[in-house]
C-alpha cells in the first residue's frame, strides 16, 4: 500500500514495533483510573434519581451523616457556579453550568439516574448504606422520551428558558428544541422537478452507548492549602483540568491532573462526571476520595450518543448523477442541549459532488442522560440515511454500488455544504480498491447478501504539546500531552525516532501530567497521531539542530556543512579533521557544550486532512430466529499515510465492530415509566468474539496528507460511519425490503420477512 | 471586501437573519473585531465557538489567519471529534 | 460489616487477607491484595474483565465472593509471566498489536491461558466461542484471536520432544 516515500526511504515509520508500554498492559501492571490506592483514601458513592423529570422538593442528609464512617456528604448546591444563581452571560458559561447540574443536579432532576447526592465514607459499604439514608423529595414531572414526541407541541418542558436557537426571529415560546441548524445551496425544488428518479425514506436510529469497558473512575485529593490533584481515566487532562476548576471556582494552577491509563473513551470521556464531585467531598472532609461508576451508572448517568429520526430524499439522473438531496434530521440531545446534529448536516453529504441540496437539522432535549460525543459524532447516523437512499437508487438505476458512488464522488477541488473545499482526497482510489478487491469479486453463496457504505470524517487539527528529551547516553524520552487510547505513544516515539536518525528502542514515551507539559485538547478527533505527532517532530527537529550546531562547534566548521542522518552527524568539509560524531557522543557531553539537549513545542495545528471509509459487509439471516451474522467484511480507508500500521488496522476494525453493534443489536430500551430497562452488558448487547469474522482491511495510502511531516491523516473515526448502512443494505438485500429503522435486532427482522 | 456566508443559523440570531454579506476586514481576528462591531455579540461568539473556512480551508482557532480582497470565507460551526 | 481471615494461594504464593461484608473476590484481589491487574467492568460477570483462574476454572472473580475463596489456588494476570519471561501468550498479544486501551486484556489472556490449558489446538471458531464471554471494544477481536492462534502454536512447539 505505500507510495513512495517523501525524499529518501523511511526507516521506522510504517514499520510494526511493539509499543512502548506493551508489556506493562500485558502484565497488569498498568494503572487505570481505579487502580489507585492512596493513604487515608475514602470510598464515594453517588445518589441518583429514580425519576425521568421531577423537581427537588428537599433533601434531607441529617439521617447520613449521622452513620459512622460517613465523612463527608454533597449536592449541588456545593458546587460554585450556577447554585448560587449567578450567572454569567455567554455560552461558555452556560456550558459549564450545564455540565455542574449533570454532574449534581439543582432544582430539577432530569432523567433517571441523574445525580442528586454523593457521600464518602470510610468503606464501600458504609458509603453505600448512607446514600440509601438521604431522603429526597421529589415533585414528580410528566416526561418524555422519544425525539418526535418531545418536539410536538405541548410536549413537557424541559426548561423554561429554551427558546430554539437558529430561528429568525426568535420564537415568542419555550420549547425541546434547543437549536434549529439549516444549510444548503442551490436549487433543491428546480432540480427535484427535472429529475429522472428519485428515492426517499424516514431513517431511525436509536441511541447508542460508546461501550467502554472500563467504567469511569478517579481519585481526588483536596489540599490543605486548595491545592489538589485528581487522577482520573480521561481523555483529556487538561479538559479535566478546566470543567474542575470552573465547577469549583479554583484558579487551574491549582489544580494537577494526572491521565491514568484509560480503558476505552471512543468521545465519552471527553467529559466529567465524577471528577468535580470526588474533589468536592475531598474539600469537605480533607481526605482524598475514590469514585468510581458501576456499570448501572454508566449507563444511567453517562453519554450515549444521539438516537435519531431523518427523512432524506435525493434525486438523480438515470445515469446515476445525483442532482439534488434533501434531508430532515432530528438528534435527541439529552437532558441538557448539544447533539452533534449540526455535524450530521455536515458530514451526510460530504462524499458526494450534489450541486443541490437542503439540510435541516434540530437539537432535541428530551429525559434522557445528556449525549457525549462518539466516534465521529453525529456522521454515522446520518451515512445510515444516506447510504441506504444510495442503495436503493442504485438498485432502482440497475447499477453496481460501488460505481454508483464512483460517479458522484468527490474527488479535490469539489465544494462542500460546510465551507470546506476537499484536497488530498483519495476517496475515488479507496473506492476503486474495494471494487478490485478480492472480497467484492467473491461470490456469494445462496441466502447471503453483500451491503456496500462510504463515509466521511472531518478529523481536526487543534493545541497540542511535546516535549523532546535527550539523555546523557544518548537515549532519547519523548513526553506527549496526550492520553494513549490506541497506542499512540508507539507512533509518537516512532515519528521522534524517525526525525532523530535513531532505532525505535532507543526512544521511550511517557504521557506528561497538566504540569509537566504544555496544554492539549484531548485525545479525541483523530488528531493526536495528526497535531501530537507534528508537535513531536518539530521539538526533534529542534534538537536536531541543536545537536547539529553542537557538532560544528566542536569540529570548528561551518553550521552548513554538518549533515545530521541516522542518528550521527557528519561534517562535508574535506578541510576538517572530522569524525563523526553519534547521539551518544554529543549527549555525553551536552553539559560542556551548552548544557541540556531537550526541546518543547506547542502548536495549534491547522491543516488536518479529512479521511473516507468504504465498507463491504456479506452477511446471512438465520430464518427461524431472524438473527443476522456477519460472514465477511471488509474496511478500506483513506488513512494518509500509517505511521505503525498495525493500529490504523486496529482503528479500522474496532470502529467497524462498533458499528455492526450499532446496527444489529445496540439500543437504549426506555419503559412507558421513563426507567431505562437494559442498564446492563446483558442487555445492552455489544459484539462479542464469537458474533463476527476476521475484519480485513485495506489502508490507502495513496494520498498522503501534505501538512504532516509524515503524511498522516486521522484515522480514528471514519470507520464508525459506513458500517451502519454496510450491514443495513447487506440485511436490505436478504430480507428483499429496505430496513430503515436500527438497531436490526431479530425481532425486527423476523417482522419484515413475515410480511412477506 | 471579503465576502462572508455562514452554514450556522445560530449567527442569524445575531445578525436579524443575514447570512450572507461583505467584510473589510484581512485576517480574522479582524474579522472578529468588525462583526462584533456590526453585530454586538457575534464577533465574540465566532471567537468562541465557531471555526472558518477560508477559501475552502478549514481554521479553527486561529486569529492570526490572514485572507485576500477577493476571499470567499464561510462561518462554520466547531467541530470537535469523538 | 463483618470480615473473615481468608487463606488462599494467589499465584502459588499463599496469601491471607480479610473478607466478607459483600466483597466479591476481585474486590478481595483488588483492594485488600493490591492486584489490580484484574478489572472491574461490569460486576455481574457480563464482561469478563476480571477473569481469573480458579482451582484450573475460568472464573469471572466479580461472581465469587471473597470468602469462597478459601484454600483455592488462584491465578491472575500478575502471575501469567514466569518472572520477567513473558507467556506465549503475552508476547503474542504484543506482536499481533492484539491490544490497544489495554483494559480488557489482563481477562482476555486469563481467558485464553484457560482455554489452551485445555485445548491446545483450538479451531478459530472455538477460540471465538471460548472468548465469547470476554468483552472487548476497541479491537474487533481480529488482531486477538490471531494472537491466540499463533501462542496455541507456540506452546504446541514447545511442547514437542527435541
Amino acid at each position: 500500500m505505500s507510495d513512495g516515500n517523501q525524499g529518501g526511504k523511511l526507516k521506522v515509520v510504517g514499520q510494526r514495533p511493539i509499543r512502548p508500554d506493551g508489556v506493562d498492559k500485558v502484565t497488569g501492571r498498568a494503572q487505570f483510573g481505579a487502580d489507585f490506592h492512596l493513604p487515608g483514601m475514602l470510598a464515594g458513592r453517588i445518589k441518583r434519581s429514580p425519576h425521568p423529570h421531577a423537581r427537588i422538593a428537599s433533601i434531607d442528609t441529617s439521617a447520613a451523616e449521622k452513620l459512622p464512617g460517613v465523612k463527608a456528604i454533597v449536592t449541588g448546591a456545593d458546587f460554585d457556579s450556577g447554585a448560587s444563581g449567578e450567572v454569567e452571560a455567554g455560552e461558555g458559561h452556560t456550558a459549564i453550568r450545564e455540565v455542574a447540574q449533570n454532574c449534581l443536579a439543582v432544582g430539577k432532576v432530569l432523567y433517571v439516574g441523574h445525580a442528586v447526592a454523593a457521600v464518602a465514607a470510610t468503606q464501600p459499604e458504609i458509603a453505600a448504606e448512607a446514600v440509601d439514608l438521604i431522603e429526597v423529595t421529589y415533585e414528580v414531572l410528566p416526561h418524555v422520551i422519544d425525539v418526535e414526541e418531545a418536539m410536538a407541541p405541548g410536549a413537557p418542558l424541559l426548561h423554561a428558558d429554551m427558546f430554539t436557537k437558529g430561528v429568525t426571529p426568535k420564537p415568542d415560546n419555550p420549547s425541546n428544541i434547543a437549536l434549529k441548524s439549516v444549510m444548503g445551496r442551490g436549487d433543491v425544488a428546480g432540480a427535484f422537478k427535472s429529475a429522472d428518479v428519485i428515492v426517499e425514506g424516514r431513517y431511525t436510529t436509536a441511541a447508542v452507548h460508546q461501550g467502554y469497558i472500563e467504567p469511569h473512575a478517579c481519585v481526588a485529593s483536596w489540599g490543605a492549602d486548595g491545592q489538589s490533584t485528581v487522577w482520573c481515566s480521561s481523555q483529556g487532562q487538561f479538559l479535566v483540568r478546566a470543567l474542575v476548576a470552573k465547577i469549583l471556582g479554583m484558579p487551574l494552577s491549582d489544580l494537577k491532573v494526572i491521565p491514568a491509563e484509560i480503558g476505552g473513551g471512543f468521545g465519552g470521556k471527553t467529559t466529567v462526571y465524577l471528577e468535580p464531585v470526588a474533589l468536592v467531598l475531598s474539600r469537605k472532609c480533607g481526605r482524598p476520595v475514590k469514585l468510581v461508576m458501576s456499570r448501572e451508572e454508566v449507563f444511567l448517568a453517562s453519554g450515549p450518543t444521539s438516537g435519531s429520526v431523518m427523512d432524506v430524499k435525493i434525486a438523480a439522473t438515470k445515469d446515476g448523477k445525483i442532482t439534488a438531496a434533501e434531508m430532515m434530521l432530528a438528534y435527541q440531545a439529552g437532558a441538557f442541549p448539544g447533539s452533534p446534529v449540526h455535524l450530521g448536516c455536515m458530514t451526510a453529504f460530504a462524499c458526494y459532488d450534489v450541486e443541490n441540496l437542503a439540510l435541516v437539522g434540530y437539537d432535541v432535549v428530551s429525559n434522557r442522560p445528556k449525549v457525549a460525543a462518539y466516534r465521529a459524532p453525529g456522521a454515522p447516523m446520518a451515512a445510515f440515511a444516506v447510504e441506504s437512499a444510495l442503495d436503493e437508487l442504485a438498485q432502482k438505476l440497475g447499477m453496481d454500488p460501488i460505481d454508483l458512488r464512483l460517479k458522484n464522488a468527490v474527488k479535490d477541488g469539489a465544494k462542500t455544504v460546510y465551507g470546506a473545499t476537499v484536497k488530498s482526497a483519495a476517496f475515488v482510489e479507496t473506492l476503486e480498491m474495494v471494487k478490485a478487491s478480492e472480497h467484492y469479486k467473491t461470490p456469494l453463496a445462496k441466502g447471503q447478501a453483500r451491503g456496500v457504505a462510504a463515509g466521511f470524517w472531518f478529523n481536526i487539527g487543534g493545541e497540542s504539546s511535546a516535549a523532546v528529551h535527550v539523555d546523557e547516553d544518548g537515549g532519547v524520552t519523548v513526553v506527549s500531552s496526550n492520553p494513549d487510547i490506541g497506542g499512540s505513544r508507539a507512533s509518537m516515539a516512532m515519528m521522534a525516532a524517525e526525525t532523530l536518525g535513531l532505532p525505535i528502542e532507543r526512544v521511550r514515551c511517557t504521557i506528561g501530567d497538566t504540569t509537566s507539559i504544555g496544554y492539549s485538547g484531548s485525545t479525541g478527533g483523530s488528531r493526536v497521531t495528526f497535531a501530537t505527532g507534528m508537535a513531536v517532530v518539530q521539538a526533534a527537529e529542534k534538537v536536531v539542530a541543536d545537536l547539529k550546531r553542537r557538532a560544528a562547534e566542536t569540529w570548528g566548521c561551518d553550521l552548513a556543512m554538518v549533515e545530521w542522518a541516522d542518528g550521527v552527524a557528519t561534517c562535508a568539509d574535506p578541510s576538517k579533521d572530522a569524525k563523526p560524531l553519534s547521539m551518544k557522543a554529543l549527549a555525553s557531553k551536552s553539559a560542556k557544550t551548552g548544557g541540556p539537549i531537550a526541546s518543547e513545542v506547542s502548536i495549534n495545528a491547522q491543516g488536518a486532512a479529512a479521511g473516507f471509509g468504504v465498507h463491504l459487509c456479506d452477511l446471512e439471516i438465520d430464518p427461524e430466529t431472524g438473527r443476522s451474522t456477519v460472514i465477511r467484511y471488509t474496511a478500506a480507508q483513506d488513512v494518509g499515510r500509517a505511521i505503525h500500521p498495525a493500529y490504523v488496522e486496529g482503528q479500522l476494525q474496532g470502529g467497524a465492530a462498533q458499528g455492526i453493534g450499532w446496527a444489529l443489536n445496540e439500543e437504549y430500551v426506555y419503559g412507558k415509566s421513563g426507567q431505562l430497562e437494559n442498564a446492563s452488558f446483558l442487555d445492552y448487547r455489544m459484539p462479542v468474539a464469537s458474533d463476527l469474522p476476521m475484519i480485513d482491511t485495506i489502508l490507502v495510502e495513496s494520498r498522503p496528507n501534505p501538512r504532516h511531516p509524515y503524511g498522516a491523516k486521522g484515522v480514528g473515526e471514519v470507520p464508525i460511519v459506513p458500517p451502519l448502512a454496510a450491514v443495513a443494505n447487506a440485511v436490505s438485500h436478504v430480507v428483499g425490503k429496505r430496513m430503515t429503522s436500527l438497531p436490526l435486532s431479530p425481532a425486527k427482522v423476523l417482522a419484515a420477512m413475515a410480511k412477506g | 471586501m471579503a465576502r462572508l456566508t455562514t452554514i450556522s443559523g445560530r449567527v442569524g440570531d445575531f445578525t436579524g437573519g443575514l447570512t450572507h454579506f461583505d467584510v473589510e476586514a484581512r485576517s480574522v481576528r479582524a474579522l472578529v473585531r468588525e462583526l462584533e462591531r456590526r453585530f454586538p455579540g457575534l464577533g465574540e461568539f465566532v471567537e468562541d465557538q465557531m471555526a472558518i473556512a477560508i477559501d475552502g480551508e478549514i481554521f479553527q482557532d486561529a486569529l492570526t489567519a490572514e485572507f485576500g480582497a477577493d476571499s470567499e470565507i464561510v462561518l462554520i460551526p466547531r467541530i470537535s471529534g469523538g | 460489616m463483618s470480615r473473615t481471615v481468608v487463606n488462599a494461594t494467589v499465584n502459588g504464593e499463599p496469601v491471607e487477607f480479610l473478607g466478607g461484608g459483600g466483597q466479591s473476590l476481585l474486590d478481595a484481589l483488588r483492594d485488600e491484595l493490591r492486584l489490580t491487574g484484574s478489572k472491574e467492568g461490569c460486576g455481574t460477570g457480563d464482561c469478563g474483565a476480571c477473569s481469573v483462574i480458579v482451582d484450573g476454572r475460568l472464573v469471572c472473580a466479580c461472581l465469587m465472593l471473597a470468602p469462597e475463596a478459601e484454600g483455592k489456588r488462584i491465578e491472575t494476570i500478575e502471575g501469567l509471566a514466569d518472572g520477567s519471561h513473558l507467556h506465549p501468550l503475552q508476547h503474542q498479544f504484543l506482536e499481533h498489536a492484539a491490544l490497544q486501551c489495554g483494559f480488557c486484556t489482563p481477562g482476555l489472556l486469563m481467558a485464553s491461558k484457560a482455554l489452551l490449558d485445555r485445548n491446545p489446538d483450538p479451531t478459530e471458531t472455538e477460540v471465538r466461542y471460548w472468548l465469547a464471554g470476554n468483552m472487548c471494544r476497541c479491537t474487533g477481536y481480529d488482531k486477538i484471536v490471531r494472537a491466540v492462534m499463533d501462542a496455541a502454536a507456540d506452546l504446541r512447539q514447545a511442547e514437542k520432544p527435541r
